[in-house]
């Protein structure tokens, strides 16, 4: 009875998260629109603008660094192999290809959950327990609109840009495996480049990205919301808005590419 | 008798199986202060923050200017809370604002005013609370009654008809918050608002107050003039009034064991 019983409870709270999760998102769906510059409520857009500093810009060096380092530690690996069936010059199709639908959307994922998310859940799990959030409400101000939001949209449009930006700093790291290994000029290696890619493969990448966006603000700022107690609360929360993120981000990918493997495909 | 501002009838709210309030009514008159008074623990925290709005109740209604506030439309709700404002415990003004910011951040999000008309209505109401010198500065720069003067100023930025205040005293010298207490008197006075004060603190509540109420384990034993609460002989008042502790210190088995550990301690030297 035990068993059952705990199953049971494990259920009903893993589909409660899924539940505020969904009702969220789209709470945060419809807030957007006050955020957009013109349209929207004055200073939202300021707020949003803001968090695109934090979250993206703040954020290029290292994903430059960490694209870099994994470009080349895909060339190099690839290029062992490769190298044995004179093939050396799949490491080009195989960075470009790998990095534009994959690495991409999926290391800037990482660093952002990382760096943006915890920084979410932490944000808005002390203006928690503060009781900054119940001020916004008695303010008859909605802390969806007010919090979520401007991190919403900066969010959405700042990670797909970040991402075709690891794609860059990936496919450069690939060249220069080429050049030390066979001289191969810069110009010679983009026009392989463009060869082996497609616009989809491009497109498919951003798609993601846009989708771990949504991810990672939402679980972050849900982690946020649920704080109950204390500072020790908040420390908490930024973890599990870490994992939990990662997490989606992982199944949600599985999700994607087999959809678009399958529509490849057929 | 005019109609009451805040009207509370037959409050239940109950967590996890136990009934923190229970059945709890109460009206609050226009221009009207009322200190709630309870020991900690008594529920009157709960009732604050249903009285706000911010949680909604197990039973029982809550009616501020005659609209039931769990049970009206968004826009209703929204007017109802312009008209209220509140100054939490915690202060919960907005870290990353000044308090500046802080308090044309209503202004700015609820009203259509210009923001040359914004400033100088913040320069006003800071000033009013005696912050219109450090209003460039953040809330972490200041110190705990001044925290609170700003969020007493945030709080009135809208000109509300009622002012909540949670703990005004907590955790400040008694100076400044005898301060605190002029200050909600000249609220009083200058704005014709009605003020509900939460407290534990007597010598405040008897200050400000029109009328004490009285929460003991989720019921309202009084809700009385200053004169009657004090002459009044409901055994716990008594025991809040001449700050008689709890038995349970007094009690044999507490007594036995003291007397148990200073033996031991005996024993040792």
């Amino acid at each position: 009875m035990n068993v059952l019983e705990a199953i049971g409870g494990g259920v009903e709270r893993g589909l409660a998260y899924i539940g505020g999760l969904t009702i969220q998102f789209w709470a945060g769906l419809r807030a957007s629109s006050c955020v957009l510059p013109f349209i929207g409520k004055r200073g939202r857009w300021r707020a949003a603008l803001r968090q695109m500093e934090v979250v993206g810009v703040d954020a290029l060096p290292m994903v430059a660094i960490m694209s870099i380092c994994t470009g080349f530690i895909l060339a190099m690996q690839a290029g062992a192999e490769l190298r044995r069936f004179g093939a050396l010059q799949y490491v080009m199709d195989t960075v470009a290809i790998g990095f534009t639908r994959e690495l991409g959307p999926m290391l800037t994922a990482f660093i952002v959950s990382g760096r943006s998310g915890s920084a979410f859940s932490a944000e808005i799990g002390t203006m928690v327990v503060t009781s900054e959030i119940d001020a916004l409400r008695t303010m008859a101000l909605d802390p969806t609109e007010f919090v979520l939001a401007p991190r919403y949209v900066a969010a959405m449009i700042v990670i797909p840009c970040l991402s075709v930006m690891s794609n860059v700093f990936g496919i450069l790291a690939g060249w220069l495996f080429m050049r030390m290994e066979t001289s191969l000029r810069l110009s010679m290696y983009l026009h392989y480049v463009a060869d082996s890619i497609y616009l989809r493969d491009v497109l498919t990448g951003v798609l993601k990205s846009a989708v771990f966006a949504a991810i990672i603000v939402n679980v972050g700022c849900r982690e946020g919301f649920r704080v109950r107690g204390g500072p020790d609360a908040v420390g908490r929360s930024a973890t599990s808005a870490v994992v939990w993120s990662t997490f989606f981000v992982i199944v949600a990918d599985v999700f994607f590419t087999a959809i678009f493997y399958l529509l490849h495909t057929e | 008798m005019a109609d009451p501002i805040i009207s509370i009838d037959g409050l239940t709210v109950v967590y996890g199986g136990r009934r923190v309030l229970d059945g709890v009514s109460l009206d609050i008159q226009p221009g009207e202060v009322v200190a709630l008074l309870g020991g900690s623990g008594s529920g009157k925290t709960t009732m604050l923050r249903h009285i706000i709005g911010l949680e909604r109740p197990y039973s029982g209604t809550i009616k501020i200017r005659g609209v039931d506030i769990n049970r009206c439309s968004k826009q209703e709700q929204k007017a109802v809370r312009r008209a209220m404002g509140v100054a939490f415990q915690e202060c919960a003004l907005f870290n990353s604002m000044s308090i500046e910011e802080n308090v044309a951040l209503p202004l700015h999000e609820l009203t259509d005013l210009s923001d040359p008309v914004i400033e100088i209505m913040t320069y006003m109401k800071l000033a009013a609370v005696g912050l219109g010198e450090a209003r460039k500065q953040t809330p972490t720069e200041l110190s705990g009654g001044m925290k609170k003067r700003a969020a007493v100023a945030r709080a009135t930025a809208l000109d509300p008809e009622i002012l909540v205040f949670d703990e005004p005293s907590a955790g400040l010298d008694p100076i400044v918050a005898a301060g605190l207490d002029e200050l909600i008197l000249l609220l009083k006075r200058a704005f014709h608002m009605t003020v509900l004060v939460v407290t534990h603190e007597l010598a405040s509540a008897f200050r400000v107050a029109d009328r004490l109420a009285m929460l003991y384990q989720g019921k309202l034993i009084a809700a009385e003039s200053k004169e009657a609460f004090r002459a009044s002989s409901h055994p716990r008042i008594r025991q809040f009034l001449d700050r008689v502790p709890d038995p349970m210190a007094q009690s044999d088995a507490v007594q036995n064991r003291f007397r148990e550990l200073a033996g031991m301690a005996e024993e040792r030297q």
